[in-house]
């Protein structure tokens, strides 16, 4: 472990300056969120590029060229797995899949979908519900690089195991291995998912709403955010969705605190999945 | 804007404005000497890890309720710090506090498991000293790991007290003996000497942060 700790009224300024810096050079805004959490993972940062204080690594954010693709890494947080929580994905296929029958084609938007773990999960849920063919799912993420494993679909093995047993919770009709392909140690999904699918850039921080879509799935990623962006992003997501639209978020997380809560009816407590209301 | 917080360079107050508590093996039994401990009139809020199995719900907030004078909940992101009650965090989720306009609150991340662990005790030690300094008491108690140790230290070094479970007493002595090994300055406490602190302390005396 290391002693590297920042913390003190001189680091909440050197936090607040790099954080502005990468902000003014780079565009990418982390100004509203969640202080504790991005103070902890540049200090982990710090460890690895060698740096003493943080006006050191905003020094070489600034000037070095690969500096700030390699932040970037630190900066957002790339933990998945595919049908994490498993009870979420049942309750989708309970609660929402017989809705989503009485669409003609329908659009998904998977926000802050990482290295796509989510993305394909959902894609094989609709698949075994026999939605797929009239689907278009959004995958969107601010890491440039985790979109690109995610458009690659490329897994390694060892993940494997974990992702079949939260698929066979998930309420699976199908089995996993029926999607890839096993080769040096990696698991390959099945190109055909992709003709479904549409990767892109997109920031919950500075971006504004691109399609109407029947069902936001944003899990994990309002919890990295201060309450004032938590609102922006859910806004985001009610201004996208269409009349009695879904919304399902991580675990954890709640419109409880949010100034939409009044604009959403829960419909499944436990699995985070809510529903738009009507205009009253 | 990440919220800057005022940093008086103020002395330690007499009685702690926040607890934090960690725990992993044989914890569940020494936390409830203490939960069970605290009078109704008990105004400070309290943070509790307790390591635990991740898939499965945690039943800890409803074991403690009914046995408590004090609320006791599970931490909901980004939920204001309120006087007096207890904040389990929520398995496979890592609880943090951090600071707003409004005063502290919590804060969960799904970032890496620290030591394997998520909830980590380390975590959540560090995020609180940041937020309460010297008004931050931070309690290591029964467990088989080292998690706690480094959040020990984070508390101290920012001017709060320590306290761990005297190691012969816990049923697994690892984590409290390696948390002293750590921070030798804490003070070395049985669960019985612990309570009646907490049960000791004045209502009314936790500062506003
Ligand atoms: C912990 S992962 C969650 C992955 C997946 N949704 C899940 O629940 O397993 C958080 C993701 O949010 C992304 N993210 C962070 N800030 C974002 C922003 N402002 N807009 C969109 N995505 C963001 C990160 O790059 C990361 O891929």
């Amino acid at each position: 472990m290391s002693d590297t700790r920042i913390s003190g009224r001189v680091a909440d300024i050197e936090l607040q300056l790099l954080i502005e810096a990468i902000y003014l050079k780079y565009h990418y805004d982390f100004r509203e969120y969640a202080g504790a959490s991005i103070k902890r993972r540049l200090t982990t940062a710090m460890d690895r590029f060698g740096c003493k204080t943080l006006s050191q690594l905003q020094d070489r954010v600034l000037h070095e060229p690969a500096m700030f693709p390699a932040l970037l890494e630190f900066l957002t947080v790339q933990v998945s797995e595919m049908f994490r929580d498993p009870s979420y994905f049942l309750s989708i296929r309970e609660q929402v899949v017989p809705l989503l029958r009485t669409y003609p084609s329908l659009k998904f938007w998977v926000a802050g979908c990482s290295a796509g773990e989510e993305v394909y999960s959902l894609a094989i849920l609709l698949h075994e519900e026999g939605l797929l063919e009239r689907s278009l799912i959004y995958a969107t993420d601010i890491n440039a690089h985790a979109l690109q494993r995610a458009e690659a679909g490329v897994y390694d093995i060892e993940r494997i195991a974990g992702f079949t047993a939260n698929h066979q919770r998930s309420g699976a009709r199908t089995s996993l291995s029926e999607y890839y392909t096993a080769a040096y140690g990696r698991a390959i999904f099945d190109k055909a998912f992709r003709k479904h699918i549409v990767f892109s850039d997109h920031s919950l921080a500075t971006d504004s709403v691109f399609a109407e879509v029947q069902f936001v799935s944003c899990r994990n990623v309002l919890i990295y955010f201060n309450r004032e962006l938590q609102d922006r992003a859910i806004g985001l997501f009610h201004e996208a969705l269409c009349h009695k639209g879904f919304l399902g978020l991580g675990a954890k997380e709640s419109l409880r605190f949010s100034a939409y809560a009044e604009r959403f009816d829960e419909i499944a407590r436990v699995d985070r999945l809510f529903q738009k209301r009507s205009p009253a | 804007m990440i919220r800057l917080g005022k940093r008086p360079a103020s002395a330690r107050p007499p009685q702690p404005d926040a607890i934090v508590i960690g725990a992993s093996a044989g914890g569940v039994e020494a936390i409830s000497v203490l939960l069970t401990a605290l009078p109704a009139r008990f105004d400070i809020p309290v943070f509790v890890v307790q390591h635990l199995p991740r898939e499965r719900p945690s039943l800890l907030a409803d074991i403690f309720t009914p046995r408590c004078a004090r609320p006791v909940c599970e931490a909901a992101d980004k939920e204001p710090v309120a006087r007096g009650t207890v904040y389990f965090a929520p398995p496979d989720y890592h609880l943090l506090v951090d600071r707003s306009d409004d005063g502290p609150l919590l804060s969960l991340s799904s970032d890496e498991p620290v030591c394997f662990a998520r909830p980590s005790i380390d975590v959540l030690f560090e995020a609180a000293a940041d937020v309460y300094a010297e008004g931050l008491l931070g309690i290591v108690l029964s467990g088989a790991n080292e998690d706690g140790s480094d959040g020990l230290a984070a508390v101290l070094a920012a001017g709060g007290r320590g306290w761990v479970q005297r190691p012969a007493e816990a049923s697994s002595s690892l984590m409290p003996a390696s948390a002293l090994a750590r921070c030798p300055q804490a003070e070395v406490l049985g669960l019985a000497d612990m309570a009646a602190r907490l049960a000791g302390m004045p209502a009314g005396s936790s500062r506003k942060v």
